[in-house]
């Protein structure tokens, strides 16, 4: 295979991957406090609507990329009230959310269906971006392309090299321990949950103002439940979910390209649901008692919290 | 006038069900008949569903006060549709049930609705009360194909596919044997992308066919991507099911359009008079339910003229898109010259003609 395919390949891998590295990170951090949203796939449709409207409306990426994270927050917001206000069940409460989040963006989408819109602008850097072969690879990306990658290593210093971090997991290992020792578990968790929002919404945002720049009823497509899966596949670790997304995204282009060679190995239904089973794989490991403490999840994950003084 | 019915009411138990179910055993009183349609996806999908709803609409203009349509969008084909058509069973004349999994559950409540006329598309199942419509998307394909072999330069077109299923491989076959009418060399590339939608995948698919060589690239998938993509990369494409001009009004040559109104209007009619009977039909370009959207700026007029010459044939039914000699992949020749290929064995195709690379 030549460079003139290997660079629009690699560079369609980094476009696949994206909305899946902005929500898989988001989901991270609401995980590593302890609390489960199952609606991703919910947050990442409002937040593609909204972004969409935004840019439809004003013309403006800032304000379309901040509508897209705002969305995907306000509605995180009002998981949080009903999981962490009012403890209710994570995983029921997550499924609604997706569902509400579907119907939602249906909603607010029905009289934009059917207009494109200007996808959101590369951006040059001026000497790096025409170098030969590293040039389209590296430094010709939109914002978000760039935003992903700097939030993940954000997230990853954040967690592992602050106070804050260490209390963000402190209360997703054990909140009754964070709790006597003083911290307000429901406010940091909130935290986590709005900043989970926000990213996911992001993740919708690239959807409909880079990665295809429309607005189509379900256009995630499952993106939200492949984030989810990601997490879990890269143990909760930051920089195993970029390398996570980059190899389901690596999958899924490089089967179209087979696919377009003539050169298919396996079956392409296969390749369909090899995220999936790696899910499958990784959470089998996990219930083995050898493999367990190094790929452990967050000890409160799911687990309502209810603070008694 | 439109009645929006929610879905929720639809599942609110079976012992509604049964009480629907003797409403339905009325003759059909005076007033305007009340027709009603089952979607697969959303009217939003700007695509199958949509174009349904636009027949929906068509037969509301045409009829006025005659008529009073409701829908119910994005029923899951299954059990759940089986209810769903139930219920407007009881309260309706006719019920249009618009995806080929209804096909079961329609017959089963046709059975059990004797006076309500059911119609139920894409399907091969029919009833005393219970007909059968599908459309030749196949020919607006021949058409397309015929401008891909004129425009296409380097004579590659690629070719979305959504899930290989005989419907669509008939598609890729009727394009690619009018391509290579135009040149004996033709290449169609093919790309499944296992999914009816998915927008992302759809222009990923689109991105490594351009890449790989293709500068026409047509479609059978449900939203505007591919075009969108085409006309980003600077190719050519085709529209599926609606006129997608907007997502690539340099790229499209054409679309490939559904265009239910006609039928839907002249069926109405039909029970309206009290002429309605049951009947499997597969519509063409001469009803009008397969329509191409008007050329793009890339089609030349000597490619208009062949494609406007094709259109006409095939609508004065001298041309047929299947008629041999026709080979497979591997050069083995599959229809005689003088011979074409039955409906029956069109709705079961499951080879590649020669030229398609998949």
């Amino acid at each position: 295979m030549n460079l003139s395919i290997l660079v629009p390949l690699l560079v369609s891998v980094i476009t696949a991957a994206t909305p899946l590295l902005l929500a898989a990170t988001g989901e991270l951090v609401v995980e590593r406090a302890g609390v489960l949203n199952l609606g991703v796939e919910g947050m990442m449709l409002v937040g593609a609507i909204c972004a969409f409207a935004a840019m439809f409306i004003t013309g403006s990426p800032i304000l379309a990329m901040l509508a897209g994270a705002a969305a995907g927050a306000v509605l995180s917001a009002l998981f949080g009230v009903l999981v962490l206000t009012l403890a209710s069940n994570q995983v029921a409460t997550g499924l609604a959310l997706t569902l509400f989040g579907l119907g939602l963006s249906a909603l607010m989408g029905a009289n934009f269906v059917g207009h494109p819109i200007v996808p959101l602008a590369k951006l040059a850097i001026p000497g790096l971006s025409s170098l030969p072969v590293i040039g389209p690879l590296l430094f010709s990306h939109d914002a978000l392309v760039y935003l992903s990658v700097l939030m993940t290593g954000a997230v990853g210093w954040f967690l592992n090299h602050t106070r804050g971090g260490l209390i963000l997991r402190g209360v997703g290992e054990s909140d009754t321990s964070a709790h006597s020792i003083g911290h307000d578990v429901i406010r940091i968790r909130y935290y986590a949950v709005l900043f989970g929002g926000a990213m996911a919404g992001l993740g919708g945002a690239y959807l409909s103002l880079a990665y295809t720049p429309m607005w189509v009823e379900g256009m995630t497509a499952g993106r939200g439940w492949i984030a989810l899966a990601l997490v879990v596949f890269a143990a909760w670790r930051p920089w195993r979910v970029l390398a996570g997304a980059y190899l389901f995204g690596g999958v899924t282009v490089l089967q179209l390209y087979a696919q377009g060679s003539g050169f298919v190995l396996v079956p392409t239904q296969f390749l369909t649901m090899l995220p999936y089973l790696a899910t499958i794989v990784v959470l089998t490991l996990m219930s083995s008692g050898s493999v367990r403490s190094r790929l452990a999840a967050p000890a409160c994950l799911g687990k309502p919290f209810r603070p008694v003084s | 006038m439109t009645i929006l019915i929610p879905r929720r009411t639809f599942l609110v138990g079976s012992a509604t069900a049964a009480a629907a179910m003797t409403v339905g055993q009325e003759a059909r009183a005076a007033g305007p008949v009340k027709a009603a349609w089952v979607y697969v996806g959303p009217v939003g999908d700007f695509g199958w569903s949509y174009q349904h709803d636009l027949g929906r609409k068509a037969v509301e203009a045409a009829l006025g006060d005659k008529v009073k349509t409701s829908f119910v969008e994005k029923v899951a084909e299954g059990p759940d549709s089986e209810r769903v058509i139930r219920q407007l069973a009881g309260v309706n004349d006719i019920v249009f049930t618009t995806s080929f999994g209804f096909m079961n559950p329609t017959e089963r409540v046709a059975k059990q609705f004797p006076k309500v006329k059911f119609e139920q598309a894409t399907g091969y199942k029919t009833g005393a009360n219970f007909a059968e419509y599908n459309a030749r998307f196949y020919q607006g394909r021949t058409v397309a194909g015929t401008l891909a072999g004129l425009l296409s330069k380097k004579g590659v077109a690629g070719y979305v596919g959504s899930v290989p299923i005989p419907e669509v491989v008939m598609g890729i076959n009727a394009f690619t044997i009018a391509a290579r009418k135009i040149n004996p060399n033709f290449q169609t590339k093919v790309i499944w992308v296992n999914a009816w939608f998915d927008p992302g995948k759809e222009a990923d698919a689109a991105k490594s066919l351009i890449d790989q060589g293709a500068d026409f690239i047509n479609q059978h998938t449900d939203s505007p991507a591919v075009v969108q993509t085409a006309e980003a990369r600077g190719v050519m494409a085709v529209g599926e099911a609606s006129n997608m001009q907007n997502f690539g009004p340099k790229a499209q040559v054409t679309s490939n359009m559904d265009d239910w109104g006609p039928y839907y209007i002249e069926r109405i009619k039909a029970v309206i008079d009290g002429t309605w009977k049951s009947q499997s039909v597969w519509l063409g370009m001469k009803e009008g339910a397969v329509a191409m959207a008007p050329y793009g700026p890339a089609v030349t007029p000597e490619a208009a003229a062949a494609a406007d010459k094709v259109k006409a044939a095939i609508i004065a039914g001298t041309l047929d898109p299947f008629a041999g000699p026709i080979k497979n992949q591997k050069g083995e020749l599959k229809v005689a010259a003088g011979q074409t290929i039955a409906d029956a064995d069109l709705q079961k195709m499951d080879w590649y003609v020669e030229g398609v690379q998949a």
